[in-house]
């Protein structure tokens, strides 16, 4: 088994998918040539080079330019989608998803409900999210919470390159409409991640490790920040359970449940906005359903409520970190 | 008498390990070890182990404190005869510690598994060790692949080449098992021991991997057969453990299966739970399992009876149980033909070259080598 990174990991699943399966089709900007110009193939394969290579495998039928025209190439995937292909599309920057909401969220997450089940939408948007860039408000944003709202959306949140090609292979395979998050601060993050295709079943956390002091639920890229949390923490003699929730829809509601009960305290980890976000869905959960488990009250580590900064000191102060974490595990326990 | 400073390091258990924690010295400082006594708990990310003393002398001198985490080859104690000054022994450690190079997670020295083509089959293995003496082969049982032999693996290959082949379906071999039946597989192993071209070989299997090197014994010219735990001498095998250890879908629910396999519950680790969930999830994992289970093992019953293929093994031949096997009972060593030699081990469950490892190591080395 070799390391991969977070990107090879991702290059890796789709290559397989379209290996085994002619209808995966990759379409997004420059994701089959995009240098700027007639004739020049695979010099991008995406903005940052997850799809790169696809286009010579797979040839200029499977592997599509678009025009920098999010609405038109996405409502186009959730027609082949409903029409028998099994699209993987990229769209660049979560943050541009605004300009095709209605194809994802009145259509594409509609079809098999409105048609009686008798369609199915299998498309997945390749999305990236998150600060930590040095892209400005308009780059940085982790919307996976907006796609989460909607009904008849997967939306998958990987933590890891592990994760990342198990995810994205069974997302292919889904015959739902999947939003698949990918973190660019993440990109060259590697581990071991396995040659040979596998899944990892959507709605089925991961418990990373398991303490008796506290239960932290963190979500893609804080998974790790979680981690190095709990890692000072045991010094300090308070052992944590870390969740991966690894899917925000579906949610694997009972795992979280069943760790908060054996813990008593609970801390949720979310890059995104704090209002209406996986912190206040998580906390909800809990003071719903395992209220009487909590001996201290649960504590949100996420940004405040503003846009992300430009200013590379206030961005790293923006980014929740493994010293806030610690912070907020202290707090529940005070 | 000798006047050597021996020193006792942190072990490496398979090729991945860099680092182990000593969780607890299980002796005091200043007592008599016999090579092979339990001396530490040590813990690395695979797996949680009893680490037995690799010297027979006195142990002088804890160097690692409980708790510690520390590289492979790191100085954890030091043994030396009473009559070597303990000023010679804080020499000895300081020279020692002065030029100690720990591993780095890069460093590529280590063998690498290399796929081999068998009939429609890519079959994965791993060579340590060489040497002019003929070579020993590894086959795994269910579920487990040629990493489950990291305590022996090595430890055999010390004077000649020692081989651990991944089953189909299993590690990294490809994942189209036939018809998974033994002797099927029992074609696959001479068809890879043909394609290695050695000539002759000692075989060592445990459990479904100890059905097919009987299987396979009569096949291809043999030094030796050592079979740890096999199946094929009786109809009992635990048919929860199989259907269990394939539908568990989390560590949580599997967990209570692993610890069928062993004596000392607590050498379950959770890097063991998420290596086999990692493992079932690979395309054609659960498909190949379940094929070996239907074929082989239905209704918790197996189908296979090697009696009569042991007796005609005219090579020397040691089968080797765990009292403890919750798996496949130890009494399917009761009456077995008299050209086998049985050894029953005490405080161990279906792994006992894990558990047990110097005594599954000696008694393989002893019938290889008597051979």
């Amino acid at each position: 088994m070799a390391k991969k990174s977070y990107r090879q990991a991702i290059n890796e699943a789709i290559a397989q998918e379209m290996r085994r399966d002619e209808d995966v089709v990759v379409w997004g900007e420059d994701n089959a040539g995009g240098a700027g110009g007639d004739g020049e193939a695979d010099a991008w394969g995406g903005v940052l080079g997850v799809t790169k290579g696809l286009q010579p495998e797979f040839g200029d039928e499977r592997v599509l330019d678009t025009p920098i025209s999010e609405s038109a190439f996405i409502g186009a995937a959730a027609g082949a989608a409903a029409t028998g292909l099994r699209p993987v599309v990229e769209l660049m920057f979560a943050d541009f998803m605004g300009v095709c909401f209605d194809q994802i969220y009145n259509q594409a997450a509609k079809f098999r409900y409105m048609f009686g089940g008798k369609a199915v939408t299998p498309m997945v948007i390749r999305t990236m999210y998150g600060a930590g860039f040095r892209a400005a408000s308009q780059h940085s944003q982790a919307l996976y919470p907006l796609f989460t709202h909607i009904p008849g959306l997967k939306v998958i949140v990987p933590s890891s390159p592990y994760e990342a090609k198990g995810l994205m292979i069974q997302a292919i395979r889904d015959d739902d409409p999947c939003i698949f998050f990918e973190h660019k601060v993440m990109y060259d993050d590697e581990e071991e991640v396995p040659d040979d295709p596998y899944t990892i079943p959507f709605g089925e956390a991961n418990v990373t490790r398991e303490g008796d002091d506290a239960t932290i639920v963190a979500f893609g890229r804080m998974v790790q920040m979680a981690d190095q949390a709990a890692d000072i923490l045991e010094k300090e003699g308070i052992s944590c359970t870390v969740v991966d929730p690894r899917t925000t829809s579906p949610l694997d509601e009972d795992t979280i449940i069943e760790c908060v009960e054996d813990t008593g305290h609970l801390v949720i980890v979310d890059e995104a906005y704090p209002r209406c976000s996986m912190a206040s869905d998580v906390s909800g959960l809990i003071s719903q359903n395992a209220f009487k488990a909590l001996r201290g009250p649960i504590q949100m580590v996420t940004p405040p409520h503003t846009p992300v900064p430009f200013a590379p000191e206030l961005e790293d102060l923006y980014i929740p970190s493994p010293e806030k974490i610690v912070a907020a595990v202290k707090a529940s326990r005070a | 008498m000798t006047t050597e400073i021996v020193p006792i390091i942190m072990p490496k258990w398979g090729l991945a390990m860099l680092e182990g924690t000593l969780t607890t010295w299980m002796v005091e400082e200043g007592v008599d070890l016999t090579n092979g006594d339990e001396i530490a708990e040590i813990e690395s990310t695979k797996i949680a182990n009893v680490f037995e003393s690799p010297v027979t002398g006195t142990l002088r001198r804890f160097v690692a404190a409980e708790g510690e985490t520390l590289p492979v080859g790191a100085l954890l104690a030091v043994s030396a005869p009473a009559s070597v000054p303990d000023a010679d022994i804080d020499a000895f450690i300081a020279d020692f510690q002065e030029n100690f190079v720990p591993p780095e997670a890069d460093d590529e020295g280590g063998p690498e598994p290399v796929m081999v083509e068998v009939g429609d089959h890519r079959i994965s293995v791993l060579q340590a060790g060489e040497g002019d003496a003929d070579p020993i082969l590894l086959i795994h049982g269910f579920g487990a692949d040629k990493n489950g032999w990291m305590f022996n693996h090595t430890v055999l290959a010390e004077d000649r080449a020692v081989y651990a082949m991944d089953l189909p379906g299993h590690g990294a071999s490809s994942k189209t098992v036939g018809s998974g039946d033994i002797q099927e597989m029992a074609e696959i192993v001479t068809g890879l021991i043909k394609a290695l071209e050695l000539t002759s070989v000692h075989l060592v299997g445990h459990s479904l991997g100890g059905a097919v090197a009987i299987a396979a014994a009569g096949d291809v010219p043999i030094k030796s057969l050592s079979v740890i735990a096999p199946g094929g001498l009786g109809v009992e095998i635990n048919g929860e453990f199989l259907q269990g250890f394939i539908d568990a879908k989390r560590g949580k629910h599997l967990k209570p299966h692993l610890e069928k396999l062993v004596h000392d519950k607590s050498l379950i680790s959770r890097d063991m739970m998420d290596d086999i969930q990692k493992f079932k999830r690979i395309d054609g994992v659960p498909a190949a399992l379940q094929t070996f289970v239907d074929v082989n093992f239905e209704g918790g019953q197996q189908k296979a009876d090697l009696k009569e293929k042991l007796a005609a093994i005219s090579a020397p031949v040691a089968v080797i149980w765990g009292e403890g096997d919750e798996i496949i009972p130890s009494s399917h060593a009761d009456g077995l033909p008299a050209n086998v030699s049985v050894t029953i081990i005490k405080e161990a469950g279906h792994i006992p070259q894990m558990e047990k490892a110097s005594e599954v190591n000696d008694i393989i080395s002893a019938n290889v080598k008597g051979a």
